[in-house]
């Protein structure tokens, strides 16, 4: 049984490597292993994402869990970036891209013309692959959040949000006493620690980090890490990565895309040991990508 | 499998070739760096000579001839009937106070052509004054004070030294008179050159001593105040729409083909417009500042939208990006990040603009702010002229000493420029500082 499915797997990869050669479209490859989880917090379904007339993702379908950490790797252009910035509809800032498909968020459709995008995004954080801190106060760049969503009643509260959400993030120890002085003043690990900080001040649901640790050394990069083990307690987090080494340590369920496509997904231990899909394999193996 | 490496001979002749190749190399840089050096210093060169010739031909307006002479209140020709009250005292006859006290002065003088020349070493607006100085202080009436009084102008400009004296009589404005008491009144030390306060505190004037820029300036404010006040909010909003919200289709792209196009139009096509629109269609009163800074405004907006939407663009989008991804509404987006952040380029933008604006006369010739204005325009709807409409009709005026004034009104608006560069440079800073 195993064997066969392994079979199946390589023709269809043979497949998919051929129509990548040969520039006509395939129809879209079912994913190996299961996409959906017992009670996600997000949950995609044959979502398909049109840049004009370029097709950046083909039929995904894909839960996130709760308290859980699911990284999606894959080579450059792959659509994993593409997938997370549908879970916040920040696709929508750009003007040609045409996202459809069902994605919901505590099974309410995100798309759906009553969802509010603002709210949405309060509920899906983000945290980018640049620190982007605003060229404020460490201060001011955590109350932000707070502050346009009228979370804090007062002064005392915001700055009680502040300091946790500080603490939460690893970073009330190193800028308590310079609250004051500009975000864009702090080291880069600080940086995206401040732009995680900023994240989890309005309490959201679900937090999205697009290549969190490609801007940033070794050090501070085992910080953020151990960071997002924590904040796992507390939150769903989606992961893109580059380095298959973070995924293999952070998350619990791995995504593996190509050219658009969803491969395969599994938990992190099945897809680093035992990948079923040849194309997975060779890409954690490093044949590729 | 590998490529073929070169040869040790070969690998000398590469590098005696790169050696070649990069002295050729440098010295085409030298070369470079010194037609730079000379473009830069001829052009300040240049800006150098025309701020040396402005000051050198201007500096004199700042000055001003004043004569000595005792001056009798004589009540037969303020106030004959002894009424004292305003009315009488305003139109007394005080030129006949000052000539009196040149005929005093000059007792030999006689016959109506060389008193004329000789009431006319003193300047007609001395009358003025003296008129201000007895409805200041009736009780002056009777008394004999020693006054410094203003020259005439071209007894001002031979005392600057403009006028030749060793030229013949009949090609001099001065007479050989006019000379002789002229330098009694020296002998005597009744001249003196003061500061021409006359310059700074009077509308303009037929007579150039009593010219003063002060009714320029204040047009020239008045009228840039109405320019930036439209032209920046309505600039900035109108960058801000096309940059963040506008869709991207046909529309859109022809009004920015249109601002492009309506920062290359010649200025003075403005001035026709605001002739036809403003004046005549909507009845704004002409050649007032509030029609001038409409014209204005039409002119600086291309520039300020130009610039505003530059400085838009260059937010870097991770700001944007980040704000967004925290839930911001698109306008809290623009109006916490990206109009704090572009600030300094949009000042920038509307202090060219202004600048602009503060230098251009052609577009309000065509609105009349070219007419001969002596008062000081104390509203929006007064008519007014502009410092550089004024530099024009000044520099047209035969007058010898319009020529020193026309200098001077130039530095004058020059010292503004600097100013208003200065003030966009200490905002921008500031703003830049604050993040």
């Amino acid at each position: 049984m195993a064997v066969e499915s392994q079979t199946q797997s390589r023709s269809a990869a043979l497949e998919i490597a051929t129509a990548a050669a040969g520039g006509s479209e395939p129809a879209a490859r079912r994913t190996v292993g299961d996409v959906t989880v017992p009670n996600p917090v997000m949950t995609c379904r044959q979502v398909n994402v049109h840049y004009g007339d370029k097709r950046a993702i083909r039929d995904v379908s894909l839960d996130v869990a709760h308290n859980e950490v699911i990284a999606m790797i894959g080579p450059s252009g792959c659509g994993k970036s593409t997938l997370l910035r549908c879970l916040n509809r920040l696709n929508d800032t750009i003007p040609t891209a045409v996202v459809t498909g069902t994605i919901t968020l505590d099974g309410q459709d995100i798309y759906e013309k009553r969802q509010d995008v603002v709210q949405l995004r309060a509920r899906v954080g983000m945290v980018f692959q640049k620190p982007n801190p605003f060229p404020k106060s460490v201060y001011e760049n955590v109350a932000y959040g707070p502050r346009i969503h009228g979370l804090a009643a007062d002064r005392t509260e915001l700055d009680e949000i502040v300091q946790s959400s500080l603490q939460r993030a690893g970073l009330w120890e190193e800028v308590k006493d310079r609250l004051d002085q500009p975000g864009t003043a702090l080291s880069g690990g600080q940086q995206q620690r401040l732009c995680i900080a900023r994240t989890i001040a309005v309490g959201p649901e679900v937090i999205l980090m697009d290549e969190p640790c490609s801007a940033l050394d070794p050090i501070a990069t085992a910080r953020i890490e151990d960071l997002i083990d924590e904040l796992r307690q507390n939150y769903a987090i989606c992961i893109v990565t580059h380095s298959m080494q973070q995924a293999a340590r952070v998350s619990q369920r791995t995504a593996y895309f190509h050219l658009g496509d969803l491969i395969e997904v599994g938990s992190t231990d099945m897809i680093f040991t035992n990948p079923k899909h040849r194309l997975t394999e060779d890409y954690i193996t490093g044949r590729f990508g | 499998m590998n490529r073929p490496v070169p040869a040790a001979q070969d690998q000398s002749r590469i590098r005696e070739r790169v050696e070649r190749g990069l002295r050729r190399r440098y010295r085409a840089e030298r070369r470079f760096r010194a037609y730079g050096l000379a473009a830069a210093v001829s052009g300040l060169l240049f800006v150098a000579f025309l701020f040396l010739s402005i000051i050198s031909t201007g500096y004199t307006a700042f000055v001003q001839t004043y004569i000595r002479i005792d001056i009798r209140f004589n009540q037969e020709l303020i106030d004959p009937e002894g009424k004292k009250d305003t009315e009488t005292l305003r139109i007394g006859d005080y030129s006949g106070v000052f000539k009196e006290a040149l005929r005093e002065k000059f007792p030999q003088v006689e016959g109506r052509r060389e008193l004329r020349q000789l009431y006319g070493l003193i300047s007609d607006g001395s009358a003025f004054d003296l008129r201000d100085m007895v409805l200041g202080d009736p009780r002056l009436i009777g008394q004999t004070r020693e006054l410094w009084l203003m020259a005439s102008d071209d007894i001002d400009q031979l005392v600057k030294g403009k006028i030749d004296r060793k030229l013949p009589e009949d090609q001099r404005v001065i007479s050989d008179l006019q000379l002789g008491w002229l330098d009694a009144l020296t002998g005597e030390d009744r001249v003196e050159r003061r500061f021409n306060r006359v310059f700074f505190t009077a509308g303009d004037s037929r007579e150039p001593e009593q010219a003063g820029v002060l009714g320029a300036v204040v047009g020239s404010f008045l009228t840039l105040m109405v320019t930036l006040v439209l032209s920046f909010p309505i600039g900035v909003a109108a960058a801000v729409y096309l940059e963040e919200f506008a869709p991207a289709n046909r529309f859109t792209d022809m009004i920015e083909v249109n601002i492009n196009n309506l920062a290359a139009v010649p200025s003075i096509v403005f001035g026709l417009l605001g002739l036809a629109v403003f004046i005549q269609f909507f009845g704004v009163p002409r050649s007032a500042p509030l029609v001038g800074g409409l014209v204005l405004t039409l002119m600086t907006l291309p520039t300020i939208i130009i610039a505003s939407r530059a400085a838009i663009k260059a937010v870097p989008p991770s700001i944007r990006e980040a704000a967004l991804g925290m839930g911001a509404s698109q306008v809290q987006v623009v109006a916490h990040h990206v109009l704090p952040l572009a600030m300094p380029g949009m000042l920038t933008g509307a202090i060219i603009g202004m600048a602009r604006a503060l230098g251009e006369s052609a577009p309000l010739l065509m609105i009349g702010m070219v007419a001969f204005i002596a008062d000081i325009p104390g509203s929006l709807t007064d008519p007014a002229t502009v410092l550089p409409v004024q530099v024009f009709l000044w520099a047209d005026s035969p007058e010898r000493a319009f020529l020193e004034r026309t200098s001077g009104a130039i530095m004058v608006l020059l010292a503004f420029l600097l100013v208003m560069n200065a003030a966009a440079v200490i905002l921008r800073q500031k703003f830049e500082r604050r993040w």
